[in-house]
């Protein structure tokens, strides 16, 4: 073990160094980030972690010498090829932004200009960084440009706007533009976010060959820790601001020593189902709201007297593996990451209490559904995987009553329902409950979360008036939130907290089903992961049946008993979960396998013990 | 796209119907009997007799306003009550001096309101910002006969006297023939509406600004000019098409108190007179035209707007 602050003066071979980099607010002083320490060479891929909010964005953007409106770099070095960013002119940072450093914007639907076409939004990077080129030459470059990232290279797919491709296709373009003017230094923040694993996979790989091919050295952003192990070469842990730990991947994998680090591995889903996956509770301190000492202390088990005095220093354990932790040396194990067998899930009784029966929906004229059959037993979990487009929402809005041009049968117990939520009799809207997966849009941002509940609880429980409000207390303890929550606003509260008030006013009807549609996927892995416990632990407690609607594969493996998959609209395969996991017969089911990425697949099923 | 014109177009002429029903309407509730106040209480029976008949006064309201409709239809104004020259030829010339004078005001105030509002756009909160702001503030604040009478005092009486303070135009020549007598005038139009565009065109440039796109723009290497002029302007445009097109209408309806300020001939000046005339005939054709110049400019609007917006453009492809 090596004490010392930080490592030694830059070498002049790594493309990018950065040393103790502050950003501050330019309004009060408040720092986004402090003491980040980054290095990559030519050819590798830094994998930098962290929960949103953590700052990874802020520093992505600080190697191009960029700061968004509102925040200005105060201390530190960036150097990219040994050239300090901050040093340089503004014709100079203009040479660099595109042209030596490029970005791969986190949400391409957003950062591609509305108003221009591809083509030109390609072409005038060329201009701008090989100004002397003739205008053939661009164009050869960007039809180039677009074939290595496997688009159409045609003069009507350059002709188009964004809004006229998929989001994959988005992605796509967004690379093609990062490496049209073959940078040496590649920011990707978060490019895959959003995308089905199909085109992840295939985004990942693009990045990952045109970075081998061109020595690229690339900085990836992500809270996705199994796509970071795929990927990266070396890994950094962001955590409110700070990076806690670094190292090279298999140690910051198999010997992971900040307790943070070890939570988040804990709380990423397990396709092969050999652990359960565990929540942090609480959320990472925005700016400005950081605890003095360690910034995990109020969230760490481990935390001693002085955690709660000065922010740990990094302190090298391995080669090249830092750690910022008082306890990194002595952690007491948090007991084995890979557990031996899953959760025991509670038995199903086998009666149905929810079931479709050869459902056609249609939207206008396009048919979305063809010949659905599902069924929810008591208290059971059934998944519904499947990518964006498949009908998976359409399927969850019929069973819901909200989408009601469709054939065929839904069935709460024996009794069918009518097609409109409207014409449903009050039971039956009681006993199915719908979760949204944005809960900022589906609860109301004028009543407070108790007003909220308190509306629901008399909607179904009329009589319920007196007590109500020591109920919607209860209501929200259920989920794990205090009382106080139910006096504050849905703005006041995490995007982890709105969705359990959206799950505590859904059981709020006592339903027997709840259709739970993507309501993780807006959330950050570790609050992910306690949405999940709480709502195995609600099963468990109240013998509830879950319809489980979402993208994630791993997700599903440690909480559904049986799994159906979608895509086109057609259910393609139905199954207990394990065999659908172990044994897919549908080729769609094994191709969804193969490109959801793990992090024991990535290391070689060598597992990773803490 | 198309569907959306053919919507818009249709709403354009079911609005002009209606507001030829209330113009003739109102015009109509004119107290009194019309044929006599235009021809005083000397007038001879007879006379009246005759003037009413040439109004078709003497049939029911329905009939009129079907006859007058189908005048202006095919393209007959009417007789003019007070002068019996034909309404088309009276006001063609005062039509197209008023045209001129909003001509030669939107083509001056229009890239100066876009300019600015992108000035202060991207000096937001700095001091050129804050003091234009306030400026635009005031001067929107400000009545435009007042911003007419300042100008006057200014550059055509005491202070300096460069440009007439009153915009005689000899009888059957045109204002631009004389251009001098357009610029107090066409300066008042334009300090009174270079404020409202400029401050949406500020407001949604600030918006833009702060979009992930243009933030794109600029880590890709692009320079100030191309990420403003190429990447924000186009997006943040759309308001300020909307404003101008309200602002272009108004110009057209407000001209008349501006005409009125400088003895301007165009037809503000005309409907004064008129009004003051009851020349009926044509108080209804002016009142009806400057509807029809507001219906065309917003759909003017409306066509920019698709122009300018791929989406819409491109929508139902
Ligand atoms: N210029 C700025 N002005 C105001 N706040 C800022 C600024 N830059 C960063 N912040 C704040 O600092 C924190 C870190 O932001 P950043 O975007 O870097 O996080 P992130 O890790 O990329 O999050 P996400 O995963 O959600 O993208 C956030 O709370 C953000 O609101
Ligand atoms: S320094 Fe203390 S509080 Fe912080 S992570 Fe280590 S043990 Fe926990
Ligand atoms: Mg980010």
């Amino acid at each position: 073990m090596t004490t010392s602050t930080e490592p030694g003066p830059p070498a002049s071979t790594g493309a990018v160094q950065v040393r103790n980099l502050r950003i501050e607010l330019v309004r009060d002083g408040t720092d986004v980030v402090d003491g980040i320490v980054i290095d990559v060479v030519a050819g590798e891929v830094l994998g930098l972690v962290g929960e949103s909010g953590s700052g990874k964005t802020t520093v992505g953007m600080a190697l191009m010498g960029y700061t968004r409106p509102g925040g200005h770099v105060v201390g530190g070095d960036v150097l990219i090829d040994g050239h300090d960013v901050r040093k340089m002119a503004l014709g100079e940072l203009r040479r660099l932004r595109g042209g030596t450093v490029a970005y791969i914007p986190q949400d391409p639907g957003t950062a591609l200009n509305p108003a221009l076409r591809i083509g030109r939004q390609l072409s005038e990077m060329l201009e701008a960084h090989m100004g002397s080129t003739g205008e053939q030459e661009r164009d050869a470059r960007v039809r180039e440009a677009l074939e290595e990232v496997a688009l159409p290279a045609t003069d009507d797919f350059l002709k188009r706007y964004s809004h006229q491709l998929s989001g994959g296709q988005q992605q796509r373009v967004a690379i093609a533009m990062a490496f049209a003017c073959r940078p040496h230094v590649i920011v990707c923040d978060e490019p895959t976010t959003g995308l089905d694993v199909t085109t992840q996979a295939r985004v990942l790989q693009t990045i990952r060959e045109l970075c081998q091919d061109h020595q690229v050295a690339a900085l990836y952003v992500s809270h996705d820790l199994a796509v970071v192990a795929e990927l990266a070469d070396k890994v950094a842990v962001m955590y409110a601001g700070r990076i806690v730990e670094r190292g090279p991947r298999e140690v910051m994998f198999s010997q992971p020593r900040h307790p943070y680090t070890r939570r988040l591995l804990r709380a990423v889903p397990d396709l092969e189902g050999k652990r359960p996956i565990e929540g942090i509770p609480g959320h990472a301190p925005l700016p400005g709201h950081r605890p003095q000492g360690c910034f995990f202390e109020p969230r760490c088990l481990h935390a001693v007297a002085r955690c709660r005095e000065t922010f740990p220093e990094a302190v090298q354990y391995e080669p090249g593996h830092w750690v910022c932790c008082y306890r990194a040396d002595d952690t007491p194990k948090d007991g084995p990451v890979l557990a031996s067998g899953r959760g025991e899930a509670p038995a199903s009784s086998g009666e149905v209490v929810l079931s479709a029966e050869k459902l056609d929906a249609r939207y206008l004229r396009r048919q979305t559904l063809f010949d659905i059959n599902l069924a929810v037993a008591r208290n059971e979990c059934l998944a519904l995987v499947g990518e964006s487009g498949s009908g998976k929402t359409t399927l969850a809005r019929c069973i819901s009553g909200l989408h009601h041009t469709y054939t065929g049968t839904v069935k709460l117990g024996e009794a069918a329902l009518a097609q409109r939520a409207r014409q449903r009799s009050a039971e039956a809207r009681q006993r199915i409950q719908y979760i949204f997966q944005n809960p900022y849009a589906s609860l109301n941002p004028r009543r407070t979360i108790g007003q909220t509940i308190a509306r629901q609880l008399a909607l179904f429980d009329p009589g319920s008036g007196r007590d109500r409000g020591a109920r919607v207390e209860q209501c929200l303890e259920r989920v794990a939130l205090s009382a106080r929550a139910a006096d504050r606003y849905p703005d006041q509260l995490s995007g982890g907290e709105r969705q359990r008030v959206a799950i505590a006013r859904a059981l709020a009807a006592e339903p027997w089903v709840l259709v739970c549609d993507e309501i993780t996927s807006a959330l950050d892995v570790s609050v992910q992961a306690a949405i999940v416990e709480l709502l195995a632990e609600l099963r468990k407690q109240t013998g509830l049946s879950i319809l489980f609607i979402t993208h994630n594969l791993a997700l599903i493996r440690t909480i559904a008993d049986r799994v159906s998959v979608m895509t086109g609209g057609r259910i393609v395969e139905t199954g207990r979960i394990n065999e659908v996991f172990e044994a897919p017969k549908a080729d769609y089911t094994r191709q969804l396998l193969a490109n959801t990425p793990t992090i024991e697949a990535a290391l070689g099923h060598n597992g990773h013990g803490a | 796209m198309s569907k959306f014109l053919i919507r818009r177009i249709i709403f354009g002429i079911l609005t002009l119907f209606l507001v030829s029903i209330v113009v003739f309407a109102a015009t109509q509730a004119l107290p009194g009997n019309a044929a006599r106040a235009i021809l005083g209480r000397s007038a001879t029976p007879e006379r009246v007799a005759a003037l009413t008949a040439q109004l078709h006064l003497n049939q029911s309201v329905a009939s009129q306003y079907g006859h007058w409709l189908g005048g202006v239809l095919s393209g007959n104004l009417g007789i003019s009550a007070a002068t019996q020259q034909s309404v088309a030829h009276l006001i063609a010339g005062r039509l197209a001096n008023s045209a001129f004078l909003v001509l030669v005001a939107a083509i001056v105030a229009l890239p100066l309101s876009i300019g600015l509002g992108v000035w202060m756009a991207v000096k937001r909160d700095r001091p050129a910002d804050h003091v234009l702001s306030m400026t635009t503030l005031v001067l929107a604040a400000l009545p435009e006969f007042v911003i007419g009478i300042v100008l006057v005092v200014l550059l055509a009486t005491n202070v300096a006297h460069v440009f007439p303070a009153v915009s005689l135009v000899p009888p059957g020549e045109h204002a631009w023939d004389e251009p001098s007598v357009v610029v107090l005038p066409a300066a008042t139009l334009v300090i009174a509406v270079t404020p409202y565009i400029s401050r949406i065109m500020r407001a949604s440039m600030v918006e833009v600004l702060e979009s992930d796109y243009v933030t794109m723009a600029r880590l890709k290497g692009l320079s100030n000019r191309v990420v403003i002029w190429r990447h924000a302007v186009p997006n943040a445009i759309v308001p300020a098409i909307q404003v101008s097109a309200l602002q272009l209408a108004y110009m057209a309806g407000g001209v008349v108190v501006i005409e009125f300020v400088f003895s301007y001939p165009g037809m503000g000046a005309q409907l004064v007179d008129s009004v003051a005339n009851r020349d009926v005939p044509v108080v209804q054709a002016l009142t009806i035209i400057i509807a029809a110049v507001y219906v065309i400019l917003n759909l003017l609007a409306d066509l920019a707007t698709i122009l300018v917006t791929p989406r819409l453009r491109t929508a139902g492809r």
